[in-house]
Order: C-alpha cells, then structure tokens, then sequence
C-alpha cells in the first residue's frame, strides 16, 4: 500500500484532513501527501477507522484543492535512521539533513517515539556532574542521567547559561568534557539558534554536536517531532555508542504551544489554559527518556529550557514540567536587573537528585550541611531584607544587619561569576563557608559543630549597638 | 473471533459481540491487552494497556472471558508489577530494558517451590469457607504468607496436600462446593481489582501508624485502616515523605505504587529498600515490600489500572490478618488517567475536564482502606496514603477538594517550607487529623500521659508565634516585648529543634515515639523554664545568647532513639543553666 496514491480527501479543516475508503490503514503511520502544484507534504494517521482516516498534515492544509491532493500512506511510523555519521550533523524538526550534506543511510532506523524504559533496568544517577556554576554546584547539583530543566523568562540570559553548562560540565577528577551534545531548538529565532552553534564552534565541541532545528517560522506540527528525534538520536549515542550524552532543548514552551494547537484541532477536552488533559503524559513522554540503564555505559542528562510565560511558575507549562522533571533551575529577573549572572533564584531552584551525588564519596563530606545551612540562611537574609524595606536597614538588630549583608555578599559573590569562569567544587565549597563567616556560628544550626570547628572562620567583630 | 472497527489512541471500537464490560480483549497482530469501558449493539469500546500504534481497523479482536484481575499467592513480596501485574524483572529478562508491546509474562513464577504447610485443623469433610487460611508458606524470613481459601468458595474440603513443595499452579486441596462441583485449589487465586475484597465487618481503627516522622505521628497522627492524603506543589516533598513512611512505618507489609510518576523514584526505591532494616524486625525492608510502577512515559490506561491492582494487592494481605500500607503516588496521574479515557470517549467533562464520576470513583478507592475482621475470624488493616499533585499547588482544584472530604488525615505540604529547605514541608496550620483522641490514648498508655497536653501547647505555642511573625514582618523584631521574644524563639525551637527532621540524617531520619516525646518536652521545657525569668525582668535577649538554644536544636540529629538515656541526661541539666542566669538578675535589678 506504500505505493498506492489515494486521491479520496473529503474534507479539511485546520491541520487535518478526512480520507475516505482507504482500508487497512495502521494507526499512527506516516503519510506522504502531493498536492496540485506537486509540492509535498508530511502528515501522520491519528485517527482510523473502516470508512475514514484521520491526518494530521505537519505543513498545515492550506490551499489544498481535494480533488487535486494525493496521498501515500508509507506503512510505517516516524523513523530516524542512525549510525556513527550523525555526529556534527544539522537536521530538521522530522530528522531530515538541513545542513546540505547528504541523508544517512543506515540500516538501523528507530520509530522516534521509543519504547518505554522499564523502571526496573534503569540505574539511579548518582554520579555528580559539575558544571563550574556555583549556585548550581554548590545548592542545585546536576549528576550524570538527570533531567534538570532551565526556568527562564523572555529576555533572561537561559541560552548564556545553558552555553556555559555545556562548555564547563564534567565529571569530577576528569580533565576535559567527556560529553556528546545533542542539541534541539524548537520554535526558537534563528538568532538563538545561531547563538548556540557560535558557543559550541568556540568550545570546540561542534564535531560532537547533533543539531534538530524547527526554527520560529517553521511548520508547527513538526515541532512535536523535534524533541522526539533528537532524543531517539541521544539513546543512540548513550546505549548503542557508550557515550555520555548532555542533551539541550528550547524552548519547552514553544512545543507546549505546539501540542495545544494541535489538540485544539483535534477537538480534545481542554484542562488548564486550553491545553489538553495529556499534556502531562505527553511532556513525560519526553523527559523520561533521560537517565541511566543497568550495565550500560552511556547515560542521557537533558537540560530543557523553558521560557516561563509572564514569569509565572504556575502556568502549566512550567509546573507540568516540575511534576515530572528531577527538580529546576530557576532563574530570576531581579537578580538580572541588578546585573547578577548567573541570576539562578536559588530558593525555588531544586535539584532532587543532589542528595545522592554529593557528599563524602562524591564531592566532599560537609557538602550536605552546607548547602542546607545556605538555603536556610539565605531564606532567613531575604526575610530580614524584606522587612529591612518596611522598617529601615537601621532599625534591625545587630544580628539582623550581619543577615542583610550575607545576603548582598552572597548574591554577588557566591550566585554572581563570569560568564567565563569555571569554579571546581572545591572553590564553591570553600567560598560558601567564607561567605557564612559573617553570620555567628550559633546562627548555624544545619551544620555540625565539628564543620563548624574546621570551616567557620568567625571573627566576631566590634559593633557600634 | 471478532475485528477492530476503529483506533482513536488507547480507545478501539470493536465489532464484538457478546462481551461484558470489564472483560479483557485481546486485539491485533501483537496481541495488545485491553478491557471493555462500553458497548453499543454488536460493537465494544475497549481501553488498551499498550501503546495503539500500528494497529489496524480489520485485525482480530477476542474477548477473554474474565475482568482485569490479580494473580494472589506466593512470590509477590519483593517484587515489581506494571500497572497490570506483569513482573517488570521478568520483562526486562524476556523483552529487554524496554518494555515491548504485548509481552505476556505471567505475574508469579511459575516453577518456583514453596515449602507449604497445611494447616493441622484441616480434615477431611471439614467445611470450608472462602477466607479460611489453608496452610502457610515462609516467603521471606519476616513475612508467612498465608494461603487463603478464595473467598467465592463455600463447600466441603475433600484433601488437603501433606507438608511440602509446590509450585503455584499444582493443586494442593479439593473442595466440593455447595452445587456438587469439585474444586481444585492451588497456592494461588485470581481475584478481580475492581470488586473490594468481601470481609466479615469493619472494625474500629484504634492503633496509631507510627511512621517515625514527629510531624506526622506527635502532631497529625494516622491510624492503622486509616485514609491519608499528601496534597503539595511539585517538590514540596510528596514521594520523600511516603518513601520515609513506606521506610520506616510499622506495618507489616507495604505497597507502594507508583502511578504515573518517575522512574528514577522507583529504581530509588528498589535500590535502598533491600539495603535498610526494618527497624521493628531488623530484617531487609525488601521483605515486607512489594512495588507497583506506572510511570509517566508509560501507558495511560494502565495507570488507570495499577491503582486497583495496588489496593486488591493490599486487600488480599489484609485478608491474610495482617497490617498493610499503601502509598500511592499520585492519586492525581490516577484521575488524570481517568480524564483523559472520558474524553475520548467525549463524555461531558464538569470541572477542569474531569467527568462528574470523579468524586464517587475517588470516595470508593478510599473506602476500600479500613481495619476488618476478616473471613476467616482474624484482624487486618489497610491504610491508604494518597499523593495529590495539583495543578499550580492550588489545593482548589478538583482532586484535592474531593480527596479532602474523603480522607482523615490531610498533610498538606507548603512550597515556602520547601523553598526554605523546612523538611518534611509540612504546614502544621493546614494539616489536620481526625484520629487525635483515639492516637492520644495510645500515647497516654504507651508513651507518656501528658503527650495530647504537650501537643495541644506546642500547636498553641505555633499559631501564637505567627500572630507575632506578622507583627515583627511589619514594625522589627525590637517592637515586640521580652516575653514575645522569649515566644518567638521557643516557636523557633519547636519548629528546628522538632518539626524539622531530614530524611537524609541518618541518625534523625527515623524518631521511635519515645524520642518523639522527650524531644518535644525539651523544648516546651525550655520555654517554660525562660519564660518565668522573662516574667520575673530577665530580658529576653539576654536568653538569646544561651548557647543551649543552638545546641537543642542539635540534639535530634545527636541521639539517636536507642540513647535517650544520654538525651534525657541533657535535659536534666536545663533548669541549672537558667538557675545561673536567674542569679545574675538576683543581684541586679531588673533591665527592661
Ligand atoms: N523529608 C525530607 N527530608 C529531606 N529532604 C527532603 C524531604 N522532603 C523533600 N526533600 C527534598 O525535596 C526534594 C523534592 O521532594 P519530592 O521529590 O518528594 O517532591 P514531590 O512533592 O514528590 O514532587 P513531585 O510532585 O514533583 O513528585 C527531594 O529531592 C529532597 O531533596
Ligand atoms: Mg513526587
């Protein structure tokens, strides 16, 4: 049936068209789809049954004339073919070559929705990865096999930070990075897109770059491919090749945008803001396919950024995406207008796989109290700048003036560095304890006396009451 | 032999006639596995557990005769099922590490032997009712599975097998039945998870759950045969806070499902659950554990499912006298399931696109939680813990609010508590607990007589020190008087020196309820004790400086629950450092 042309469209509406008497069609197949100028396009079968087929057509159905539309059902889902040579590649949305170089032939092609891992080969990432950023080292750790996404907002600097991530991360003790990137962009300008293959040119990495690009002008349906083939190419790279794979994807929300204007077509149930009931399984879909498996070599990190529309960590987009991702890292527009980069909130940031990377055998063994201490110090600073706002810097406490400026220390020092400079954990460690100097240790609960003994510097000095 | 008609996602309409709803289908080349949700003339509407894809209108659909059910006997404790029984170790070995479509891969081993032994009343002729315990097998060191006569048979017993070992499927016992039929009873039995379990009679809940966590048990306790839920915003600390319980709780068997969240918490769970010892056996916590996973990249009517073969799971060892608990994380994919099947299906969605059955579907899952006599006479529990996962953290929305009129115990968790690293995140102002007074007779009998006094205090002392928080937030801490102050900080103590306790502390990730106690007592001790200098003109802040008030709050990660000895020891020397004190201002007169 892949070679049969069937020219029996009876309607059209928005993405989708209904064929009529085509039998035996397979849910889920990949259609080819010639309309009267001979132009082509991709679509896919949603929808089936004995009298119509439902298509989804990727370029959407404008200017489709029914008489005059042709359609290939091709037997078979969305494959990507694979083999060593995808390395340094550009790709489209669909995994066709957008760089001018030729397809690649291989026999090995993958259906780019994957199976299911099963839960019980996984392998629990515990290896700490370091990615030379403080506020994520030090409070947020990152380790080899988690899915840790960006919260960002417009205009905030997620791409600088995402670059430096992928120039910086490695294991600890290793010299160079030993990771491959994989790289998807979707519904992103061309200008961001050309921002990240500049860093990845200047690193040195571009030769270990995979790049799926579905740029802002680009057909919006192939932006639910977009993450989808590029992770079919990471598990590849991780299962098949061994290699460690970081793999970068922006901008979430515009694939959420995507996938609500697809369900809307559909005619599915709305949930929230209009997107669809399945938004949740569908974004999991997709993170999930980050992590380690038993007696394998590689793994699969994803860092995704996501643009948090009106900066609101609530909407769905975001908080769908916190129920299923291993924690966020959140970055705040305050701390960027009073010139912090990178301007990381560490408080709403989280890591949950930090308790298991760090540490005694991992980073160092006062590492935990550490970073607990700052979280709790840092919150109690915010809380005493707050009400320093209402009542006056010189009505606090003693106690509480040595709060208000940790907490100007701290942003600046500790969240601050430049965009070039790669801390080791041991320099965040140590800078870390520096900065809770300047609080008494009796403020220091989280911590115990011991790493207080060895760590704490505290030089009470002489106040004026 | 009928046909598929039409594929919509997990829904295929078949031509199929003579099925019931509820009864599973084969369909398709692959052989996926669904169950009826609906009938219309000749043709059923079916949900599938599997991915669709590739199917096709014209493949061959079967009805197979009975409802989604679970496979009960020997060889379920340390082990994980999918959202329909299937054993994932045994996939993985036969379908590698993912899960391919339409594997089929029975739920208990099929050649493994187990030592049985009958039980010695059994004889020949005895009548046999369904419930009735019929022997025993030793599946783990901690665990005796006791084998249960399948509660739809009522007849006559004409042999029992002799002690020895058998595998799941040879017959270890005839019965005659009350309509002359024999019937040949194995190891295990089937039983359907949509119908609860039949059981005597309800009976009260009257021990508390104790889980260890001093937020939980001392301040918001749950009874065994309890209902729970953990409502919170996306890592507010819903799955550490039902790991730490299927940890450290004094059941004897728990069930954890996941449903419909991550993988990586599963594999947690398998990796540490085998190295921790149960602290009331001292045997490996894998023993009394048995894990249910769907997790959110797998399909999304078999998640649906893993709720009820999770609680049918639990029902059958309640069946067998003992206590079992339940966690279920989350409650909320479970009903997201739910929604996304009557949308397909293009039933009338009433409140965020939940069909209206939502509430009646939560309210009977929650029912079937609850002590009980059982068939056979003996006593078992089920308490049922429940994630919530709301949209937005908002506790408005449709799950939480049914869920909330359900349960008895509400933990409800805080995103500023979590932001502030406040672990367990649990907001002692929104939480609340119906199973107080009977907890508290427990406590009185077991524990200490003046603990509802102490909680009662405590709870008082933290809604007081809010009031103040919002004073200080407006006008400085300096506005308030020394015994404000004095207030504050015993609030303080309260909340790090006790409500706070990290799962991640070895020493403090479990508190036996004695050390629960003394640790609370220390602290309302120390208020008590600077709260009559304060009354007598010593200023407050010249108690802030005590270097006690940061050693006390060290102290629960210091002692651990077998060293209360040495802990209580401390406590003794409290009222001596404020004697001193109260020395310095008998010589001086009072500063304001
Ligand atoms: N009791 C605790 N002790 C120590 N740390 C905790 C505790 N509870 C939560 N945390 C920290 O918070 C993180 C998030 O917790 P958790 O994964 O349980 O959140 P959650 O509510 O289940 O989130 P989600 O809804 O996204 O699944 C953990 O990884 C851990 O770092
Ligand atoms: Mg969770």
């Amino acid at each position: 049936m892949k070679n049969i042309e069937y020219r029996t469209a009876t309607s059209a509406q928005g993405g989708l068209i209904v064929m009529s008497g085509v039998p035996g069609v397979a849910a889920g197949t990949r259609v080819a789809l010639r309309d009267h100028i001979g132009r082509l396009r991709n679509g896919l079968v949603i929808r089936v049954s004995d009298e119509a087929v439902l298509v989804e057509v990727f370029e959407g159905t404008e200017a489709l004339d029914l008489e005059r539309t042709w359609v290939r059902f091709l037997d078979e889902p969305f494959t990507l073919p694979l083999s060593r040579d995808i390395m340094g590649r550009i790709f489209n949305g669909a995994g066709q070559p957008r760089d001018g170089r030729p397809p690649i032939i291989s026999r090995e092609r993958r259906n780019i929705n994957g199976e299911a891992l099963n839960p019980a080969a996984r392998a629990y990432p515990r290896e700490f990865i370091q990615t030379g950023i403080s506020a994520i080292d030090g409070m947020n750790s990152l380790t080899r096999g988690q899915k840790l996404p960006l919260f960002s907002g417009g205009g905030l600097p997620h791409n600088r930070v995402a670059a430096q991530i992928v120039r910086q991360a490695k294991l600890l003790g290793e010299e160079a990075s030993d990771f491959v990137v994989v790289f998807a962009a979707f519904g992103v300008s061309s200008t961001d897109a050309r921002f990240f293959q500049e860093s990845f040119e200047e690193s040195g990495v571009l030769n270990r770059v995979v790049m799926f690009l579905n740029l802002a002008d680009e057909p919006v349906i192939e932006r639910l491919l977009t993450p989808r083939a590029a992770l079919t190419a990471a598990e590849y790279l991780a299962y098949d090749l061994d290699y460690h794979v970081l793999v970068v994807m922006t901008d979430m929300t515009a694939y959420a945008e995507a996938l609500r204007e697809v369900a809307v077509l559909r005619g599915d149930v709305p949930a929230r803001k209009g997107y669809p009931g399945y938004l949740y399984s569908d974004l999991a879909e997709i993170y999930e396919r980050a992590g380690r498996i038993r007696e394998r070599r590689g793994s699969i990190t994803m860092i995704p950024v996501l643009s948090m529309p009106s900066d609101d960590i609530t909407h769905p987009i975001p908080d769908l995406t916190g129920y299923i991702t291993e924690g966020q890292i959140v970055l705040s527009r305050e701390l960027y207008n009073q010139g912090v980069y990178p301007p990381v909130a560490v408080l709403p940031s989280l890591s949950r796989l930090m308790k298991d990377g760090i540490g005694k055998n991992y980073t160092r063994e006062d590492h935990p109290h550490l970073a607990s201490q700052l979280f709790a110090s840092y919150a109690k600073a915010l809380e005493v700048r707050g009400l320093a706002a209402i009542i006056g810097a010189e009505e606090l406490s003693e106690a509480d003036r040595r709060f208000l400026e940790f907490a100007d220390a701290f942003e600046r020092r500790f969240i601050g560095q430049d965009e070039d400079e790669d801390r080791s954990i041991y320099e965040t460690l140590n800078l870390a304890w520096d900065l809770l100097s300047m609080l008494p240790p009796e403020q220091l609960i989280r911590v115990t006396e011991e790493e207080l003994a060895r760590y704490h510097k505290w030089q009470p000095t002489v106040e004026v009451a | 032999m009928g046909k598929i008609v039409e594929i919509n996602g997990p829904i295929v309409r078949l031509q199929l006639p003579q099925t019931v709803i509820g009864e599973q289908v084969r369909v398709g080349a692959l052989g996926l596995v669904g169950e009826v949700i609906g009938r219309d003339g000749d043709t059923a509407l079916a949900q599938m557990y599997e991915n669709t894809e590739g199917l096709r209108p014209g493949e061959a659909a079967e009805g197979l005769g009975h409802a989604l059910s679970v496979e009960l006997g020997p060889g379920l404790l340390n082990a994980i099922f999918d959202g329909v029984q299937r054993p994932l170790s045994a996939v993985r070995a036969k379908s590698g590490d993912r899960i391919a479509r339409g594997v089929e891969v029975a739920a208990l081993p099929r050649d493994r032997r187990w030592a049985f032994r009958p039980e010695a009343r059994h004889e020949p002729e005895a009548r046999l009712e369904g419930g009735d315990v019929l022997g025993t097998v030793q599946e783990t060191t901690s665990i005796e599975h006791r084998i249960l006569v399948p509660p739809d048979v009522h007849g006559e017993l004409l042999e029992i097998a002799p002690a020895g070992e058998y595998t799941v499927d040879e017959t270890i016992a005839r019965a005659r039945l009350r309509d002359g039929s024999i019937r040949k009873l194995t190891l295990s039995h089937r039983w359907p998870v949509r119908t609860p379990r039949p059981f005597r009679r309800r009976d009260h809940a009257v021990k508390p759950l104790i889980t260890g966590q001093r937020i939980l048990d001392t301040f918001y306790p749950l009874l065994k045969g309890g209902k729970a839920a953990i409502p919170g915003p996306f890592g507010a600390g819903k799955t550490m806070l039902q790991q730490q319980i299927a940890r450290w709780c004094n059941a004897e068997i728990v069930i954890y499902v996941g449903c419909g969240e991550r993988g990586n918490e599963l594999t947690d769970v398998l990796e540490f659950m085998p190295e921790l010892k149960d602290p009331h056996t001292g045997r490996p916590l894998m023993e009394r554990t048995l894990l249910v996973a769907n997790t959110s990249n797998m399909p999304v009517v078999a998640r649906e499912a893993s709720i009820y073969v999770g609680i049918t799971l639990a029902e059958y060892f309640r069946d067998q006298g003992y206590d079992v608990v339940m966690v279920a994380d989350s409650t909320s994919r479970w009903a997201e399931a739910l929604r996304e099947v009557a949308g397909r299906l293009g039933q009338m969605p009433v409140e965020e696109g939940y069909p209206a059955y939502l509430g009646s579907r939560l309210a009977s899952f929650y029912e079937r939680a609850g002590r009980v006599e059982t068939l056979s006479g003996g006593h078992g529990s089920v308490t049922l813990i429940g994630a919530v996962s709301p949209p937005g953290g908002d506790f408005s929305e449709p799950v939480t609010s049914h869920t909330k009129e359900i349960i008895q115990t509400f933990w409800a968790l805080s995103k500023e508590l979590a932001d502030a690293r406040h672990y367990p995140a649990v907001d002692w102002l929104e939480s609340f607990s119906g199973y107080v007074p009977s907890a508290a007779k427990w406590w009185a009998e077991n524990v200490d007589p003046q603990w509802e006094a102490a909680r009662n205090e405590a709870l008082e002392l933290l809604s007081e020190s809010e009031e103040l928080a919002r004073i200080v937030n407006l006008v400085g801490v300096e506005a308030l008087s020394s015994e404000q102050r004095w207030t504050l900080e015993a609030a303080g103590l309260i909340k790090e020196g006790v409500l706070q306790q990290a799962a991640t502390d070895a020493v403090d990730s479990f508190a036996s309820p004695e050390k629960q106690y003394v640790l609370l007592d220390a602290m309302l001790q120390i208020r008590a004790q600077g709260m009559k200098l304060v009354k007598l003109g010593a200023p407050a802040r010249r108690l802030l400086q005590l270097p006690l008030l940061a050693q006390a709050r060290r102290w629960k990660s210091q002692y651990p629950s077998e060293e209360m000895a040495a802990l209580k020891a401390r406590i003794a020397e409290i009222p001596g450092i404020f004697e001193r004190v109260a020395l310095e201002y008998a010589e001086r007169p009072a500063e304001v």
